[in-house]
C-alpha cells in the first residue's frame, strides 16, 4: 500500500539523485534488527578499543593484580577499592578488564583474517575465473575440496602443525576461510567477464591487471561484503574454540576464549561467571556481526551459495 | 551406469591420495615431537637413540615413503605417546564418537523436523517467528560456548544429569554401547544436544522451506479436496516429500557431526576419538593426528560417494550431466 504512494509523494527528479550507497543506506536501516546489531557492534569496537582508558585494571600489569582478589563474586570490593562489577578470574584480574581487553584481541584476530582472507580469496577466484582451463579447475578442485571438510577440523588440524600464538592462528583461519570467497567470486566474475564492459576494456587495450582488478572486481564486490561479515563473526567464533580447547592463543594473549577456558575449572565447583561472562561477550559480538550480515545479504541480496 | 561408479571411485581414490599427501607433510613440517617425548635427564645419546627408533632422524621424504609402504597395507604408524598402533587407537575409541554423533542425528529430526514443519505451515504465527530467531541462534552460537551453558544448567544448576564422562557401557554383537542403560542416556544426553544444536537449526530450516513449498502443490490441494485429514496431510504427504532432502543433507552431515565432537568431546569428558585427536595434537602425536585425518576423510569420501550413488540411481539426469560436461 505504502509502496503505491511512495513514487508520487517522491518527485522523480530526487529520486534520480539518489546515489547507489544512499539507497543502500537507505534500505539498510529499514530493519530495527540490523540497526540494533549494528549500533551493538560499534559499541563493543569502542568499548575494546578504549579498553586501556575505561577498564579498572590493566589485567596484564602483575602489580595490580592481587592474588587474595581471586574468585570474588560479581560486585565485590577489590583489593584496591573499585568494585569488580563482574567478579574476579582464578588469579584475582578484575572480569570486566579481562574482557575489555580481551574484546581487544578477539576482535582484532577475527578483523585481520577477515581482511586477508578476502584480499586472497577474491584474489584467486578473479583469477581463476579470468584465465580459465586448466588453472581454474585445479584451483576450485581445491576449493571444493577445503569446503567439504568442516572448518573446525581444517583449524584443529593446521594449529596442530602452526602451533600456537596470534600470528599463527590468523594464517589458519585465513587458511579456512579463503575458499568461500574464492567460490564466491569466481561465480559472480564469471557473470561479469562476459558483459560488454570486459570487451570494451579489452578492445581498449587495457592490461589484464587492470581489467580484472578495475573492471571486473567492483562489480564482483556486493557479495564479498556479505562474505566478510559473516565469516568475520565465524572466524571469531573459531579462534575462541580453539583457544577454549587449548590449541589457539596462549595465556598470554587472553582472547575471550581464553578467559572462557581458564573459567571453565571452576564451573563445576559453582563460580559461574568466571566462564559465563566473557562467553555472554562472545556472544553478543557474534550475533552483532550476524544481524548486520543478514540484513546485508537482503539488501545486496548477491546469489549466495555457503 | 558401472562407468560412472568406476570414475567416482577414482575420483574418491584420488582425494584421499591427496589428504594422504597434504595431511602427512603439513603436521610433519613443523614442530619437533622428540623435545616432547624425552625426559630431561636424557642425554644426546638417548635422544638420538629415541628419534632413531621413531624413525625421525630419517630426511622426511624417506619418512614418508615408509609411511606409505606402511599406508598401504593398512598401518598408519605408531603413536608415539602410547605406543600402539594409531589406527588401532582410534578404532577402539570410534564407537563412542559413533554412538554420540548417532543420537545427535536422531535428535536433531526430532526435534528439528516438529518444528520446522510447524514453521512453514503457519509462517505467520508468533511461535514460527520464534522458532526462526532460535534456529539463526543455533547458527550463530559457538557449540562449545552453548555445551559450556548446557552444563551449567543441567548439571551444576539443577543436578538433573552429570556434566562429563559415558555411562556404562554394554557389548553387543562386537559393539560397545551405552545405550542400553538409564544411566547411559543420563550421560549421553547433554553432549548428544549440544552437537545436535547446529543441526537442528538446520534441520528446521529444511523442514520450514520444503513444507512452505509443498503446502501449495497440487497433490496438497488435492489431498484436502478429498477432504482427508490435516493430520494425515501433514503427516503422510507433506513429510513423505520433504523428507528426501533432509536425509540427503543429514546424511552428508554426519561426517561434519564426527569432526565437530572433537568440541563437544573435550567439553564433556566423552572417551571418543575426538578427545584423542585434541591430546594428540597438544603433544603432537603426529601418527595419532594423521591417522585421525585419513579416518575422517575416508568416512567424508566414502558418505559422499555412497550419496551419489544413490543419487545417480534414483535421478538419471545426474549422470547425463556428468557425461556432457
Amino acid at each position: 500500500m505504502s509502496e503505491a504512494t511512495l513514487p508520487a509523494a517522491a518527485p522523480p527528479v530526487e529520486a534520480k539523485e539518489e546515489t547507489p550507497f544512499r539507497r543502500f543506506v537507505r534500505s539498510f536501516i529499514e530493519d530495527r534488527l540490523a540497526l540494533f546489531g549494528l549500533a551493538l557492534f560499534i559499541l563493543i569496537v569502542l568499548l575494546a578499543v578504549a579498553a586501556p582508558l575505561i577498564a579498572p585494571q590493566n589485567p596484564y600489569d602483575l602489580a595490580s593484580v592481587d592474588v587474595m582478589d581471586s574468585r570474588q563474586p560479581p560486585g565485590a570490593a577489590s583489593g584496591e577499592g573499585f568494585t569488580m562489577w563482574l567478579g574476579s578470574d582464578g588469579v584475582g584480574r578484575d572480569l570486566l578488564s579481562g574482557i575489555l581487553y580481551g574484546l581487544r584481541i578477539s576482535l582484532m584476530v577475527g578483523a585481520f583474517s577477515g581482511i586477508l582472507a578476502a584480499t586472497i580469496g577474491s584474489a584467486v577466484g578473479l583469477i581463476a575465473a579470468y584465465v580459465g582451463g586448466r588453472t581454474e579447475n585445479a584451483i576450485m578442485r581445491l576449493v571444493d575440496l577445503q569446503l567439504s571438510l568442516p572448518s573446525v577440523l581444517v583449524a584443529l588440524i593446521l594449529v596442530a602443525g602452526l602451533g600456537k600464538g596470534v600470528d599463527k592462528i590468523i594464517i589458519a583461519l585465513v587458511m579456512v576461510q579463503w575458499a568461500y570467497y574464492a567460490r564466491t567470486v569466481r561465480g559472480s566474475a564469471l557473470v561479469e567477464r562476459r558483459k560488454e564492459y570486459v570487451e570494451a576494456a579489452q578492445s581498449l587495450g587495457l592490461s589484464h591487471a587492470r581489467t580484472v582488478f578495475r573492471h571486473i572486481l567492483p562489480n564482483c564486490l556486493a557479495p564479498v561484503i556479505v562474505i566478510v561479515t559473516v565469516q568475520t563473526a565465524h572466524a571469531i567464533s573459531l579462534e575462541a574454540t580453539l583457544s577454549f580447547l587449548g590449541v589457539g592463543l596462549p595465556q598470554t594473549e587472553p582472547s575471550l576464549g581464553v578467559l572462557i577456558a581458564n573459567g571453565f575449572q571452576y564451573m563445576l565447583s559453582g563460580s559461574y561467571w568466571i566462564s559465563v561472562f566473557p562467553g555472554f561477550a562472545l556472544l553478543m559480538t557474534i550475533v552483532s556481526i550476524n544481524l548486520v550480515g543478514d540484513r546485508l545479504r537482503d539488501v545486496l541480496n548477491p546469489r549466495l551459495e555457503k | 551406469m558401472l562407468a560412472f561408479i568406476l570414475r567416482r571411485l577414482a575420483q574418491a581414490l584420488f582425494v584421499i591420495a591427496a589428504m594422504l599427501v597434504i595431511v602427512f607433510f603439513g603436521v610433519n613440517v613443523v614442530g619437533d615431537p622428540i623435545y616432547m617425548l624425552i625426559s630431561p635427564e636424557m642425554d644426546q645419546q638417548q635422544i638420538a637413540e629415541t628419534a632413531r627408533a621413531l624413525g625421525l632422524d630419517r630426511p622426511i621424504w624417506e619418512q614418508f615413503l615408509v609411511f606409505l609402504k606402511n599406508a598401504a597395507q593398512g598401518d598408519l604408524g605408531r603413536s608415539f605417546v602410547h605406543g600402539e598402533s594409531a589406527i588401532k587407537l582410534i578404532l577402539h575409541r570410534m564407537p563412542a564418537t559413533l554412538e554420540l554423533a548417532f543420537v545427535a542425528l536422531v535428535l536433531a529430526i526430532v526435534i528439528g523436523l516438529p518444528l520446522g514443519l510447524y514453521a512453514g505451515l503457519k509462517p505467520e504465527s508468533r511461535l514460527s517467528r520464534f522458532i526462526m530467531a532460535v534456529s539463526i541462534l543455533g547458527f550463530s552460537l559457538p557449540t562449545f560456548w552453548v555445551g559450556l551453558m548446557l552444563i551449567l544448567t543441567f548439571a551444576v544448576g539443577l543436578g538433573w544429569l552429570p556434566a562429563t564422562g559415558r555411562g556404562p557401557t554394554v557389548s553387543i554383537l562386537g559393539l560397545e554401547t551405552s545405550l542400553l542403560s538409564l544411566k547411559g542416556w543420563q550421560h549421553v544426553a547433554l553432549p548428544a544436544l549440544n552437537l545436535a544444536l547446529l543441526k537442528i537449526s538446520l534441520v528446521i530450516r529444511l523442514a520450514r522451506a520444503g513444507a512452505r513449498e509443498a503446502a501449495l502443490m497440487d497433490y496438497v490441494k488435492f489431498a484436502r479436496a478429498k477432504g482427508l485429514s490435516q493430520s494425515r496431510i501433514i503427516g503422510v504427504h507433506i513429510l513423505k516429500n520433504i523428507m528426501i532432502p533432509i536425509v540427503t543433507v543429514l546424511g552428508l552431515e554426519f561426517g561434519s557431526l564426527v569432526a565437530f565432537s572433537v568440541v563437544t568431546e573435550t567439553i564433556f569428558a566423552w572417551p571418543g576419538m575426538g578427545r584423542l585427536l585434541l591430546e594428540a595434537i597438544t603433544r603432537l602425536d603426529r601418527p595419532v593426528i594423521v591417522a585421525y585425518v585419513m579416518v575422517v576423510v575416508v568416512l567424508f569420501v566414502t558418505i559422499n560417494l555412497l550419496v551419489d550413488l544413490v543419487y545417480s540411481a534414483l535421478d538419471p539426469r545426474v549422470r547425463l550431466t556428468e557425461a556432457t560436461s
